[in-house]
């Protein structure tokens, strides 16, 4: 054989992810896939499908909903999980506010961002989840470039760094304690560029949000925000109409826009191309602290 | 496009993250956002300091040292990247061992007003044990030795002279300085005796082997696929990636290690039935005839089988604070396979640094030794210095759980 069949890098990726999902599968009682309605996470569902069909998924799509989600976000998820006839779980931020278990951010930002750690741990204390797959990708963050693909959790939802353990080619150690839980990331070695390579060749539909549209915002920290009934404005905020679109999508009180006319996939991937920022360059919940993301991963973040 | 995927190996302050640094810097892949973060963090003698790149870990940053990989991404039009970047410290050799096991290539960073030391041997031997096609050994810091040719030459000896005695099929020797980019992505002015390309040149043009040119087609089986509804009542698939070789529709097939027999009815996937599959795609495979086949077993065609034993032998690399004594009793994992194992007897710990075997009683953590194993039920195999994909494995400790040593097959 030549080299003629040589995989394309995203036949080869796609390929392990693939691989990943039958893993989680194979060796775990009760998993799940964390499903936000964001393109990475569409992702993983077409992946899930390359990976089960035809027969089901052996694992229901959880979303731990923060109440601060955008409208366009949910219904697209709804409308998935309708679509291919699989299990949609949700659970609510809101609920464990009520509860008294999570307690809301003061402030001109607050954020759910740290309190959805709470209601994804009793999600997963409630179905007993041993493995929680996510779409979470090693370039996002330096944190997460550190992090192995199945990457095990104490019975707090906790990350030791320094306690990982050892991932030698692929294979994969899924073995726990009843308490723990492993989080597995099937697209790590995944950039945002390979996403919508990826999303183009397989022609995978995504929410309008990541489309150019009209959209009022605010500009906060030198970044473009959408207006909602999530962020308290004050006669400082100067309400404007831009043209918008999203590069990641969570919830509208921490997720910037950025101003684009890219309507296509096409023209999103030259604007990546080009682009000088990192997708998470509009999170305003990474711009906290240097270690923003290490610390939350520590305390049972995804 | 293709992926290179590569770890970076050396002594501590070898400058392995300012190379990664500079790599992504000067092929512009930094973005402006994660410059900014690391000018914020502050400057080393006037310069950015490039290693906050890729030290993502708090503590690394407090310490200045790299604990745990942090795997980066870049892509030029002629490849995609993906870097390992390792630990120097002895201490975290099996960090190291993580990020080589799933590398192409190794680059290994020498001080240049060091020369070859004990790390350099000792991560040479990793990667020739864990049998990376390819060793680019950099010649670093050239500007703090004048940018001497002589120098770059004898370390080249050195290392030549003590890599004889390893498998390493293939060595390149590079002088750079990362931290002013001296043949790192551009080419050095302040060598003009040096001919050859930058190392990222190098790292674009290199030609990679896998094991999909391998003759013979290994599919071990990770899931059964049996849908059972109306459309697809008799639908029973096997779900699993091609490791090695490839597989084509009406294939005689064996399964292992039960030996039954049967022809490759189809081969599925969600876009459409393919005639013929190609390592390293995952693919579901029917078969003919109504066999048992489940999790763990190896689809191989007839006359091109592995090895199949309950005694094996290995080299392996210690990874566990509790060391390795024969008689213990851990579950191997190789492939998709998971089988109780005792330790049946140390041969000797090898000494990285000389190639010394040793005979001793126990292996401790970050320790490579040859062992031999008696399984608890056949596995099917290959020598790992032909089929990676089958001939490497891990031990699990049951009580912990932890992963406790990577395994080569002999």
């Amino acid at each position: 054989m030549t080299n003629a069949h040589r995989l394309s890098h995203l036949d080869q990726l796609e390929s392990e992810a693939i691989y990943i999902l039958r893993e989680v599968a194979a060796q775990f009682e009760r998993p799940a896939l964390l499903f936000s309605g964001g393109k990475d996470s569409i992702c993983l569902v077409h992946l899930a499908l390359k990976a089960f069909r035809p027969g089901k998924f052996p694992f229901p799509l959880v979303h731990i909903d923060t109440g601060h989600n955008f409208d366009e976000a949910l219904k697209f998820r709804d409308d998935l999980a309708e679509k291919i006839g699989e299990k949609l779980i949700v659970r609510y931020v809101q609920d464990s506010i009520d509860q008294g278990k999570a307690v809301e951010e003061k402030g001109k930002f607050p954020s759910r961002n740290a309190i959805q750690a709470v209601t994804l741990l009793d999600t997963i204390a409630e179905f007993k989840f041993d493995a929680c797959i996510g779409g979470a990708r090693r370039d996002e963050e330096k944190a997460r470039a550190k992090e192995r693909i199945f990457s095990v959790r104490d019975e707090f939802g906790s990350w030791d760094p320094k306690l990982q353990r050892p991932e030698l080619w692929n294979i994969y150690n899924g073995k726990i304690h009843v308490g723990e839980n492993v989080r597995v990331f099937p697209i790590s070695n995944w950039t945002e560029l390979d996403v919508w390579e990826y999303i183009r060749k397989e022609k995978i539909e995504l929410p309008s949000l990541y489309f150019s549209h009209q959209r009022e915002i605010v500009w906060r920290e030198e970044l473009v925000f959408p207006v909602s009934k999530f962020i308290s404005l004050d006669n400082t905020d100067k309400v404007e109409t831009r043209t918008v679109r999203f590069r990641t999508v969570g919830d509208m009180t921490c997720t910037a826009a950025v101003e684009s006319e890219a309507n296509s996939v096409d023209d999103i991937i030259r604007e990546i191309q080009v682009s000088r920022t990192t997708e998470r360059g509009s999170r305003l919940d990474d711009k906290r602290s240097e270690a923003a993301m290490e610390e939350r991963k520590k305390g049972g973040y995804f | 496009m293709d992926i290179l995927r590569f770890i970076t190996a050396g002594s501590v302050d070898d400058g392995k993250s300012t190379l990664i640094g500079r790599l992504l810097y000067d092929s512009k892949s930094i973005f402006q956002d994660q410059m900014e973060a690391i000018e914020r963090a502050g400057q080393v003698n006037g310069q950015i300091n490039l290693a906050l790149l890729t030290d993502g870990l708090k503590a690394e940053r407090e310490q200045g040292i790299t604990i745990d990989i942090a795997y980066k991404y870049f892509s030029t039009p002629k490849r995609k990247f993906i870097i390992a970047d390792a630990p120097g410290h002895v201490q975290y050799t099996r960090n190291m061992v993580t990020g080589a096991s799933n590398s192409d290539l190794a680059i290994i960073l020498i001080d240049a007003r060091k020369g070859v030391i004990e790390q350099t041997y000792r991560h040479s031997y990793i990667v020739s044990l864990l049998r990376l096609p390819y060793v680019v050994v950099c010649v670093n810091k050239m500007d703090l030795v004048d940018f001497s040719e002589e120098v770059f030459l004898n370390i080249k000896k050195q290392y030549l002279e003590f890599a004889k005695d390893l498998d390493l099929k293939s060595i390149h020797f590079l002088p750079i300085s990362a931290l002013n980019g001296d043949n790192v992505v551009d080419s050095s002015t302040s060598m003009p005796w040096w001919k050859g390309k930058s190392l990222l040149h190098f790292l674009e043009e290199i030609e990679i082997h896998t094991e999909e040119e391998s003759p013979a087609p290994r599919f071990p089986v990770q899931n059964v696929i049996r849908p059972q509804t109306t459309e697809y009542h008799d639908y029973r698939g096997y779900a699993g990636q091609i490791r090695s070789g490839h597989f084509t529709v009406g294939d005689p097939i064996t399964v292992l290690p039960s030996g039954l027999t049967s022809k490759i009815k189809a081969i599925d996937t969600y876009d459409g039935p393919l005639t013929t599959a190609y390592s390293p795609m995952s693919v579901t495979i029917r078969l003919e005839d109504e066999i048992d086949v489940s999790r763990g077993d190896m689809l191989v065609v007839t006359g091109k089988e592995p090895f199949i034993s309950q005694d094996l032998e290995a080299h392996i690399c210690w990874m566990d604070q509790k060391v390795l004594t024969p008689g213990s009793k851990y579950l191997l994992r190789q492939t998709t396979n998971a089988v109780k194992v005792s330790i049946r007897s140390l041969e000797y710990k090898v000494e990285t640094s000389t190639h010394e075997k040793k005979e001793q009683a126990s292996l401790g953590l970050n320790e490579i030794g040859k062992i031999t194993i008696r399984t608890a039920k056949p596995v099917a195999y290959d020598p790992y210095s032909k089929i990676r994909g089958t001939g490497s494995f891990i031990l699990v400790d049951e009580g912990t759980n932890q992963t406790v040593a990577a395994g080569m097959l002999l």
